[in-house]
């Protein structure tokens, strides 16, 4: 008895001990070897989101596996590093510190969390790291005069709001038919479902149709008042700002209370497979934004990392899942990252590894063509991406696509958000953070640099 | 041997009611003190102090608050992240809309404020008691979550329910830097805690404790089971809404409700479940077991997988983290009930015999 109860001191304290003592070594060991680009990875392959978390991780780590296999970034060897978050804000916070310094120090943080988004935000511009939310994270980042470090590439929320009240104008047949209909957000009570509600209050204003707001808790399993209230008001529309197993269940509930699937739309956090393979047929008709990708099971990109990192038994998923919606989400925002570190190498030198602050002029002055994207593999993926110092978002495509009880397939043309809307918002937004912040908008000349 | 209080004869009753009655206690203290302010500082790199350090330093005042309330008036609360979460949104509307107000003032009012609070939803304590209390005080943390993400007065209408703050000073000093918000950390919980020590000792602590072990026989000898109870409320929430604050304003910098949810109400609880009930140094052992155990666990074990030459994935790891740390609980419940501390005081028992225990 009394040795067991030293034993146990005794491992306490070793544990404690031997923290401090390999934690050091183990991250310096990784820094020693010279022209490397890293690129930490916060995923959540764990909890209730890790069937929609784990696919986009997949994308992201067979990309840079795809870049190395293909002579790297100019020949600067990508390496990465995961850190399991279980999108928690606290814990996204634990993994970038812990890999902000490794490998030569971070290139670009992706938090691939509207929460973690938040609290690192206010962290990117002390340690000098680029932060790039494809497709989330706060909408007024894309005001880079003052959101320096974030990149809100390719799109934001306000942006995937704007488009789908535009579809449903279209359905309708003009603006004007919007007045007097009901919509209802059906949204993940977080910041990223509450992200949308000003763009849509300001939509709604603009054309007189009345606007609902019903928050699901997380992780939004237990949706049974939220659609008895759907079955009460009878909305003409749904929009569903769900992320995770809160998508399916939502169907399933538009399903019991016999809820028009057609008249659902998804934010692109809603229209992936995992949200509707479960429900299936249940789930036809049911349509959602694509982050102007939707499932790409043809494009070359895909093609090559069969070929050259799952053919050698390198991938990092299951081969049948290369391609899916959220695969393509990560292996894109991969790219982006990618494509920031080689357009600062055109300025500070090829062949040589950037550090966070190259990287993000490179991401400022990104400016990839369709010649380009078709040169990586991504002809009919995606449209072009110029940021600049006022933008940071580069693009704002969007594409409907609607499952059709198997799969997914496009039903729409390309979409873009009405600057008219989103601009002055992001400036009012942007601008209230600086004053708040007490940062001083950068001046074009300043962007110059 | 070496831990033996032979031949200190204590001479005044100030010598006999000291904190640390023991020579070699108050030189460890000391020890543990000049440690912590002056070598940590010099030794520790930034990820220590931001992933680490500073989360340890707030979560112990927290669970130096919930220890208050829990292990010394006997009275189970469930509403912990609640009152966190009070003190840190009453923290930033009193720093954001007072002009000028400094960081340690509107910490300090978070904390009043959410002590005010406390002992609104301490109410009930004094007619149920027990689990029934503990579902009461679920009220607390219900309604907070609700407040904070409806109500967009308390988050100054920001469109998502998240706030953030920076720009942080103290007296003209910045509380930027990793070093100097963990030596602020430091400074608040060495005052927090003496406070509650000393609190514990004295008149006060000695009613809630009366309280806790029968409050019928506490009531019999004077005791107002109301003032009492209220008061352990009242000082538990203000330790933990100052807590809240610097979880949120020091450590996350930005945050959103979730920060504080139902998850940080049970973590708290099982901090001082499993540091030890009613003991100041308890509420230091479960929260570096919560903390800095699941973050350790996470990077051992890949290194130890590369040891063998295993590589383990990454969910594979976080699966692993959350089922050793649930046995480690498990285990440490089983071996020895009353907590870590009581561990701690064993081995402090075992050393005065040395070399010869029994």
């Amino acid at each position: 008895m009394n040795m067991r109860k030293y034993a146990l001191a005794a491992s306490l304290a070793a544990i404690g001990l031997s923290f401090t003592l390999t934690a050091p070594v183990h991250a310096q060991a990784k820094g020693k070897q010279a022209q490397e680009q890293f690129f930490p990875v916060l995923v959540y392959r764990t909890g209730a989101y890790a069937p929609n978390g784990a696919p986009w991780a997949n994308g992201f780590v067979d990309y840079i596996k795809l870049v190395n296999a293909t002579g790297g970034i100019n020949g600067v060897k990508a390496t990465f590093e995961e850190c399991e978050t279980g999108y928690a804000t606290d814990r996204s916070v634990e993994c970038y510190e812990r890999l902000k310094n490794k490998g030569g120090g971070a290139t670009a943080f992706q938090s691939l969390s509207t929460g973690a988004t938040f609290a690192l935000t206010e962290k990117a511009p002390v340690d000098k790291i680029p932060l790039i939310t494809a497709g989330y994270g706060r909408s007024e980042s894309a005001n880079g005069a003052v959101f320096t470090w974030n990149f809100p590439l390719l799109g934001t929320y306000w942006v995937g709001a704007d488009v789908l009240i535009q579809h449903l104008a279209k359905k309708e047949g003009g603006f004007d038919k919007l007045k007097g209909k009901k919509i209802a957000l059906v949204y993940h009570d977080s910041p990223y479902g509450k992200e949308p509600i000003p763009l849509l209050q300001e939509r709604a204003r603009m054309h007189g149709f009345e606007l609902s707001l019903l928050p699901v808790a997380h992780p939004g399993v237990e949706q049974k008042s939220t659609w008895l209230q759907i079955r009460q008001n009878r909305p003409d529309y749904v929009l569903l700002w769900g992320w995770g197993v809160m998508n399916s269940t939502s169907l399933k509930e538009a399903q019991a209370t016999g809820y028009p699937r057609e008249k659902m739309y998804g934010i692109w956090w809603a229209g992936a497979e995992p949200d509707v393979k479960d429900v299936g047929e249940g789930a036809k008709g049911y349509s959602a934004l694509t982050l102007q990708h939707g499932a790409e099971p043809n494009a070359k990109v895909v093609k090559d990392i069969l070929a050259q990192v799952h053919a050698k038994g390198q991938g990092t998923g299951p081969k049948d899942e290369v391609g899916s919606v959220l695969y393509m989400r990560g292996l894109i925002s991969a790219m982006l990252g990618v494509e920031g570190v080689k357009r600062a190498q055109e300025r500070y030198g090829k062949g040589k590894t950037m550090t966070g602050e190259q990287t993000r002029w490179g991401l400022e002055n990104l400016d990839l063509d369709q010649k380009k994207l078709d040169g990586l593999g991504f002809a009919g993926v995606m449209r072009p991406v110029q940021t600049s110092c006022l933008d940071h978002m580069g693009s704002s495509w969007v594409r409907v696509h609607t499952w059709d009880g198997s799969k997914w397939n496009f039903s729409s043309d390309w979409y873009q958000a009405d600057d008219k809307v989103i601009r002055p918002m992001v400036m009012l937004t942007s601008a209230r953070y600086a004053e708040e912040k007490k940062i001083t908008p950068r001046t074009p000349e300043q962007c110059k640099q | 041997m070496i831990y033996r209080e032979n031949g200190q004869f204590k001479t005044s009753y100030a010598a006999d009611q000291q904190i640390f009655p023991i020579l070699q206690d108050r030189w460890a203290i000391l020890g543990i003190l000049v440690f912590a302010f002056v070598a940590v500082p010099l030794l520790a790199d930034e990820y220590m102090f931001r992933a680490i350090l500073i989360p340890f330093l707030i979560l112990s005042l927290a669970a130096l608050g919930v220890n208050l309330l829990v292990g010394y008036c006997g009275q189970i609360t469930l509403g912990a992240g609640a009152f966190m979460a009070v003190g840190a949104y009453a923290a930033y509307n009193f720093f954001i809309r007072v002009d000028g107000m400094p960081l340690i003032g509107a910490l300090l009012l978070g904390g009043f404020t959410s002590a005010a609070v406390g002992v609104v939803f301490g109410v009930p304590s004094l007619r149920v008691r027990g689990l029934y209390l503990a579902v009461a005080t679920l009220a607390a943390q219900f309604f907070w979550d609700w407040a904070f993400l409806r109500i967009k007065w308390f988050t100054n209408y920001s469109s998502s329910g998240s706030v953030s703050v920076s720009n942080l000073s103290l007296f003209g000093f910045p509380v930027e830097s990793p070093t100097e918000k963990y030596l602020f950390c430091l400074a608040v919980l060495v005052v927090f805690a003496l406070l509650a020590k000393n609190m514990t000792r004295g008149a006060i602590g000695r009613q809630w404790m009366a309280i806790r072990d029968m409050d019928v026989a506490a009531e019999v000898i004077g005791i107002r089971p109301m003032y009492a109870k209220l008061s352990a409320f009242a000082v538990s929430s203000f330790f933990l809404g100052v807590a809240g604050g610097l979880w949120g304003f020091v450590h996350l910098g930005a945050w959103e409700p979730a920060a504080f949810s139902l998850d940080r109400s049970f973590q708290l609880l099982f901090m001082v479940i499993i540091g030890g009930l009613g003991s100041i140094m308890g509420s230091f052992f479960g929260a570096a077991f919560i903390v800095i155990l699941p973050i350790f666990l996470n990077q051992m074990l890949p290194w130890l997988g590369d040891l063998v030459g295993v590589s383990i994935s990454t969910a594979g790891v976080s699966h692993a983290e959350i089922m050793i740390f649930g046995a480690l609980i498990v285990f440490f419940l089983i071996v020895e009930p009353h907590g870590i501390a009581r561990l701690w005081s064993t081995a402090k028992e075992k050393l005065r015999l040395w070399p010869f225990p029994h």
